[in-house]
């Protein structure tokens, strides 16, 4: 698969408008360290990438910054509000869509999305004209009545966008959301996210996929809980001296299981995980 | 304030449990059919064995042989004298708040009959809502006349023969279902309740979808009571489906209010339901969930005085009693259905539940996190 260049945004990136900003911030579960010391920045209107092998704690940063988790320590703000302080506040301002969708599998596709809807305040025919474009936008119009449950993979995945933004947030926030997703479905939810990121939306992505990762605008790797790179894609792989940003994921990945091996391979889990996706023939690419 | 109130996140937590409930239909044919057939099962099948019931003394006579008959009484060991009454009113008191559930009232010509050789008749009365009750307090009234009209064998040329009248009260077919109606009705709820609300919780924390409810702004307490609520009324529908049965089928009466019936249900519903919600912080998956309400609901079963009465219990037990919310709830069933009680005697009961509901709300809710911690 090839990796496609980023496409132009029109913000301007580095506007010192901050969408997320963190000192610090730290999180202990029992003996396990999951995020240690992480400062970071993301401006408003970017697409930021978090990377990292599985257990690097993508998903416990996610958490902290939607509110899912009380940090440890540090402190982080998101959209300008103070996650630890006003938890509500931030949750109003941003959408999250997690690994797992969030989606009633017993509701239909319009039931999950006027229910999301419904939780973020929206009403009567707010709610209806907001729903239908999103459907209609999203090609889910005509499986409207069918149970979530029933969807494929990249439906699933579609209708889980059109719930985490049916609030039209500030913020979203992308937990793996191209996981077990067929590669025509990638792209066009790629294309989503670029055009959300347009409209002004900061979007905080984390994925396995490379051709995604070279897709952000700004990439943050984590390995161990530690933020060890920041910038873009070519800052990035030169400052590991590596080709491209697979190669920098595999060196780090190496790294990992060889202090897993010492530490007598506890993380089995890590491995195996740099593969490049086998693509779906099912699913041709127009 | 009225537009804050239309905002709330509430009203689609609520719609949404609704229109999942309707789709689960196997799971609401469980919810009123556990029900129905538990009523069925009990009704039909349990007979029980009782002593030491509670009982007053009426003693109009006040003579040597009034005493000997009312300790014959409590020689068989199905009664404990509980004290004497003034008179039939206190009488009727004590047994209808249920401090008694036995009378032996024993009329003022009580001994002048027996000396005029005449047949002297005492009376037991018995609150007959529990008939296993009944049956002790009638075996135990054969036994102490008998044994008093052995006593005075020799001396029946002089004296009369005496005899003891058993009036069962409240359920005079003595039929055992009608006692184990409001018992099966009890149980159901509470088990039903918190059983299919921590599961309720817990199947959303397993799909993701608790994780997903979390990031929206609704409030804990907005949250928590989406996820009771719906509940409610589940138990207000099983509620009037084993008051259905248990009239049609067992004829159970219904003696006193509906609307105070309804109304003392909503605590001990709350308390079921708290119930549930702090099991749903305590474990992990569905299944334990099941598991642990099964736990936490079988000293109901069984010292709640649902099947077993708690006046048979020894001391401890009936400790562990008080301290179940469904040992006051079956008190203010029994007492509404087949005794006719109105508020005046029930009140204590009902507070009492209230004070249950308020303690498991407070201590889940203090226990429910709005956050994957």
């Amino acid at each position: 698969m090839t990796a496609p260049s980023a496409p132009a945004i029109h913000r301007a990136a580095s506007n010192g408008d901050v969408a997320v900003h963190t000192a610090a911030l730290r999180k202990v579960f029992g003996s396990l360290v999951a995020v240690e010391d992480l400062d970071l920045d993301i401006h408003r209107g970017e697409v930021f990438g978090l990377l990292g092998p599985n257990g690097s704690g993508k998903t416990t940063t996610i958490r902290m910054l939607c509110g899912l988790l009380e940090p440890t320590a540090g402190q982080a703000t998101v959209v300008g509000i103070d996650v630890v302080k006003d938890p509500e506040g931030v949750r109003r301002r941003i959408g999250y869509m997690s690994q797992r969708y969030g989606l009633y599998d017993d509701l239909t596709v319009a039931e999950n999305m006027r229910f999301y809807g419904s939780m973020y305040g929206l009403r009567g025919a707010r709610r209806e004209t907001r729903a239908r474009a999103l459907l209609d936008e999203l090609g889910l119009r005509p499986r409207e009545n069918q149970m979530a449950g029933t969807l494929s993979g990249g439906w699933k995945q579609r209708l889980a966008l059109a719930c985490a933004t049916a609030h039209q947030p500030d913020m979203l926030f992308l937990d793996e959301p191209t996981a077990g997703v067929d590669p025509a479905s990638r792209r066009l939810f790629w294309d989503w996210i670029y055009a959300l990121a347009n409209g002004g939306t900061t979007i905080l992505v984390t994925t396995h996929y490379m051709d995604e990762a070279e897709r952000c605008q700004r990439l943050g790797f984590l390995s161990r809980g530690h933020l060890i790179a920041l910038g873009t894609v070519d800052e990035v792989s030169h400052a590991f001296g590596q080709p491209s940003i697979e190669d920098v994921f595999i060196e780090l990945q190496r790294r990992d299981e060889g202090q897993n091996a010492e530490a007598g391979g506890q993380r089995p889990e890590a491995r195996g995980e740099t593969r490049r996706p086998i693509p779906d023939s099912r699913f041709p690419i127009p | 304030m009225l537009d804050r109130l239309r905002q709330s996140p509430l009203w689609p937590m609520l719609w949404k449990e609704l229109v999942q409930m309707r789709r689960d239909r196997f799971t609401l044919g469980m919810l009123i059919g556990i029900p129905a057939i538990q009523l069925l099962l009990f009704g039909f099948a349990i007979r029980m064995e009782v002593r030491h019931l509670p009982a007053v003394v009426l003693d109009e006579s006040k003579t040597t042989e009034s005493r000997a008959l009312t300790q014959a009484m409590v020689n068989t060991g199905n009664f404990d004298l509980i004290g004497p009454v003034a008179d039939r009113e206190e009488m009727r008191r004590v047994i209808e708040r249920g401090e008694a559930r036995a009378a032996v009232v024993i009329p003022p010509d009580f001994e002048t009959d027996l000396k005029r050789r005449r047949t002297a008749t005492a009376q037991v009365i018995i609150d007959a809502a529990d008939p296993l009750a009944s049956q002790a307090a009638i075996a135990a009234a054969a036994l102490a006349s008998a044994a008093r009209n052995a006593a005075l064998a020799p001396t029946t040329a002089r004296t009369g023969r005496l005899e003891i009248r058993v009036r069962p009260w409240y359920n005079p077919a003595l039929e055992s279902a009608i006692y184990i109606v409001p018992g099966v009705a009890g149980l159901i709820l509470t088990l039903t309740l918190s059983a299919i609300t921590s599961m309720s919780i817990v199947r959303e924390r397993e799909r993701g979808t608790l994780e997903q409810l979390i990031v929206t702004p609704v409030t804990r307490a907005g949250l928590m009571l989406g996820k009771i609520l719906p509940f409610a009324l589940v138990g207000y529908v099983q509620i009037t489906v084993i008051l259905l049965l248990g009239r049609f089928v067992f004829d159970v009466p219904l003696q006193g209010s509906l609307l105070l019936l309804y109304a003392a249900t909503a605590p001990f519903i709350l308390a079921s339901l708290a119930l549930g919600l702090f099991i749903s912080t305590a474990v992990k998956t569905q299944v334990q969930a099941m598991q642990l309400s099964f736990l936490v609901i079988l000293p109901s079963v069984l010292l709640s005085g649902f099947m077993f009465p708690r006046e048979a219990m020894p001391t401890a037990a009936q400790w562990i009693g008080g301290a179940i919310p469904l040992t006051y709830f079956l008190r203010i069933l029994r007492g509404i259905l087949l005794k006719g009680t109105g508020i005046e005697a029930i009140w204590k009961d009902v507070l009492s539940l209230c004070a249950f509901a308020l303690v498991l709300i407070t201590l889940s809710a203090t226990r429910f996190r709005k956050s994957l911690d």
